[in-house]
């Protein structure tokens, strides 16, 4: 029992930093039907300004977070605007192909800047206490993580729900045409899309940091493959499914490691995306719609 | 059809100014030859200066050009004075093969480098061919000297370094005897040859030595959450776990078992050896933590003092293992040219298969015939984020 309640714990904070990134692929696809693959880098760019940030200007870890979120956010926008923006109109698979050679890019320029060695979060930036309760180790760095994602996607939620700005994105997400028709300005609505779609990714950025304490130039890659597996998982275009696919994801990882063999870890959970899409294609929480023709 | 007949002219002309060339090249060595010979012996030193593994390349080649000096300034060997010849194989091995054959062209006596097994394995074919000894510092792959499809030890491959599968029954010897530990948790990178060599060599002597091993587990390169495995060898309770891979991920899994909790002693090897594994997991994380490796500088050893304060008065560095290994290799190819009495390049790989109990910076070390050395491996311990060094185990 205090072996399962670990890896509750080992699971719920993984699940919280894929649930983070995956909501931004989730957001990005609902809006404009791209999977925006350069998302897991705009999250290790996230945690590099975090990293500077603390290094360099010795600001705390919420100050940090919230510059690496500000400056991944107008990162996220202008991203859209000169790699996404001109491709609107052409087919999905040019704007899929790009996403692919922007990843690529800014992999690549971050090796080229700071060069392929990993870095050391400091560890000044947050001290680590330990709890030890009955057996479960909890460190004061699982509860940061999983509480300031649910923060943040309690605010998301919010956001979304309750402002007129997630109303436009709502509506631009169901019917872009009819949105413009209604006075809806799509661009700037896909513009705050991505910023909010890339400020949640910079904050899982910094998590990353905190909670693994290295940084590199390639961290992106998988985190941002799994957190694509968690959205389609929960529906891709469904916010609340990329929640919960998020969850899901990292208490099944650390299922199969915890009782199973660590080893078909990552064959798991590629193998989950395999049996959704021939399954239920829509995710867990999709309605089946017909598709327009 | 006239296309074809065309073709066939092409490479006719291109096989004939081949061969002019190669004639050529030949004539005009055998005019050299007496007179570069008298004066001079010629080391080639054929190493990573660029690319992934530089850092490895450079300090060999540090190493092993300290040791050139040192041997010169005491007259050199046989009267004659070493001259090494100094080229980038840019850390690939296609580069390591041209480079060979281009030194093979200024008659070198024998080959230093490269130092991966892999860049290794590219220049083999051309010393072979050629009749050139080469030496590997730390090429530590088993079938670099030996062919792995007819178990043929290669004539004229040598190394200065231990093979994975000793590291593995190094440490496995330590946990079983000088830490008394009866069940043992392996913990390997699965995605590397490299810790699946030692994996299963620590397992095989563990259970010999009457271990049991309790626990079986991967990870795979870059990886960064091993929490949940940690915490289901935690569950298991084992009084040692043996971790190979390298310190990008070895690093952050040792600081997330002691976070757990897990107290018990956790080994490794030389992949570990890096500063990242202090500023990653802390020196409070690492504690308790051992690793097997060719030599440390932090050791008392007299003759290791000695080169530790040469290497840094000439370039002002610490000598890492990689220098420590380049230097040996230079150090073994003079004793190989002192008992062939020759600067032959043939006779003194004659000489060098049969030298024993050559006392080198990294170890006393006997070549087997299979030309991998019988030599100590070190048992380092962290302490307090410092490398210390705990024992030096005689296989």
């Amino acid at each position: 029992m205090i072996e399962f309640i670990q890896q509750l714990v080992n699971g719920l904070s993984l699940g919280a930093i894929y649930a983070l990134i995956a909501l931004g692929y989730t957001m990005v696809y609902g809006i404009i039907k791209l999977i925006n693959f350069a998302h897991g880098d705009v999250m290790m760019v996230g945690a590099y300004v975090g990293f500077f940030s603390i290094t360099l200007f010795g600001t705390n870890i919420l100050a940090a977070m919230l510059l690496a979120m500000l400056f991944c956010a107008i990162f996220g926008v202008i991203i859209e605007k000169v790699a996404y923006r001109p491709l609107r109109n052409s087919t999905r698979i040019a704007a899929l192909i790009t996403a692919i050679g922007v990843s690529l890019f800014l992999e690549y320029i971050t090796i080229f800047i700071l060069g392929p060695a990993q870095k050391v979060f400091p560890s000044s930036a947050f001290p680590i206490t330990e709890y030890h309760i009955a057996g479960i180790s909890i460190l004061n760095k699982n509860i940061f993580v999983f509480i300031s994602a649910v923060v943040l996607m309690l605010i998301l939620q919010y956001i979304i729900k309750w402002t007129k700005t997630g109303k436009a994105m709502r509506a631009v997400s169901l019917d872009m045409e009819a949105a413009v028709l209604m006075g809806i300005s799509v661009d700037k609505t896909i513009s705050i899309t991505f910023a909010i779609g890339s400020a949640l990714a910079a904050a899982a950025g910094v998590m990353v940091g905190v909670y693994y304490n290295t940084i590199n130039p390639l961290m992106g890659i998988i985190p941002g493959l799994k957190a694509f597996v968690a959205a389609v998982l929960g529906g891709i275009g469904i916010i609340p499914g990329a929640m919960v696919g998020g969850f899901v994801m990292g208490l099944l990882e650390t299922m199969v490691s915890g009782y199973g063999n660590s080893l078909y870890r990552d064959a798991v959970a590629f193998g989950v995306l395999i049996l959704i899409l021939l399954i239920k294609p829509t995710g867990l929480f999709g309605k089946n719609t017909g598709e327009k023709v | 059809m006239k296309g074809k007949g065309n073709k066939f002219f092409v490479i006719l002309v291109a096989l004939l100014l081949m061969i002019s060339l190669v004639a050529g090249c030949g004539g005009g060595t055998s005019e050299e030859n007496p007179a570069t010979d008298a004066e001079k012996i010629a080391v080639g030193i054929n190493v990573e200066l660029s690319g992934g593994v530089a850092s490895y390349g450079s300090n060999a080649r540090d190493g092993a050009v300290l040791a050139i000096e040192e041997i010169n300034a005491a007259g050199g060997v046989l009267g004659m004075q070493l001259e090494p010849i100094v080229r980038d194989c840019k850390s690939t091995a296609d580069e390591a093969m041209s480079v060979s054959a281009a030194l093979a062209g200024e008659n070198i006596v024998a080959q230093i480098g490269p130092l991966t097994s892999g860049d290794v394995q590219g220049s083999t074919p051309v010393m072979m061919e050629n009749k050139i000894p080469l030496i590997a510092p730390a090429a530590t792959a088993a079938n670099v000297t030996v062919d792995d499809k007819t178990g043929e030890t290669k004539a004229y491959i040598f190394r200065v370094c231990f093979i994975d599968p000793f590291q593995g029954t190094l440490m496995a010897q330590y946990a079983a005897d000088e830490l008394g530990a009866q069940n043992a948790a392996i913990y390997a990178d699965t995605s590397s040859d490299y810790a699946k060599g030692l994996a299963e060599y620590f397992k095989k002597t563990f259970v010999e030595k009457g271990g049991t091993i309790i626990a079986e587990e991967g990870f795979v390169k870059d990886d960064r959450d091993f929490n949940a495995t940690l915490t289901k060898i935690r569950s298991k309770n084992p009084d040692f776990i043996y971790v190979p891979g390298y310190y990008q991920e070895v690093a952050p899994l040792i600081k997330q078992a002691r976070e757990l909790g897990i107290t018990a002693p956790i080994g490794g090897g030389d992949g570990w050896d890096s500063p990242d594994m202090v500023s990653v997991a802390g020196g409070d994380a690492l504690n308790n933590a051992f690793f097997t490796n060719h030599y440390s500088s932090q050791d008392t050893d007299p003759k290791i003092v000695a080169f530790v304060e040469a290497f840094k008065a000439k370039y002002d560095k610490e000598p890492d293992a990689f220098a420590a290994l380049g230097y040996d290799s230079v150090q073994l190819l003079v004793q190989g040219i002192k008992d062939a009495n020759a600067a032959d390049s043939v006779k003194i790989a004659e000489a060098l298969a049969k030298i024993t109990d050559f006392e080198g910076i990294t170890g006393k070390m006997s070549i087997d015939e299979q030309h991998n050395p019988v030599k100590a491996g070190v048992i380092i311990e962290f302490k307090d984020g410092e490398q210390v060094v705990r024992t030096r185990i005689q296989p």
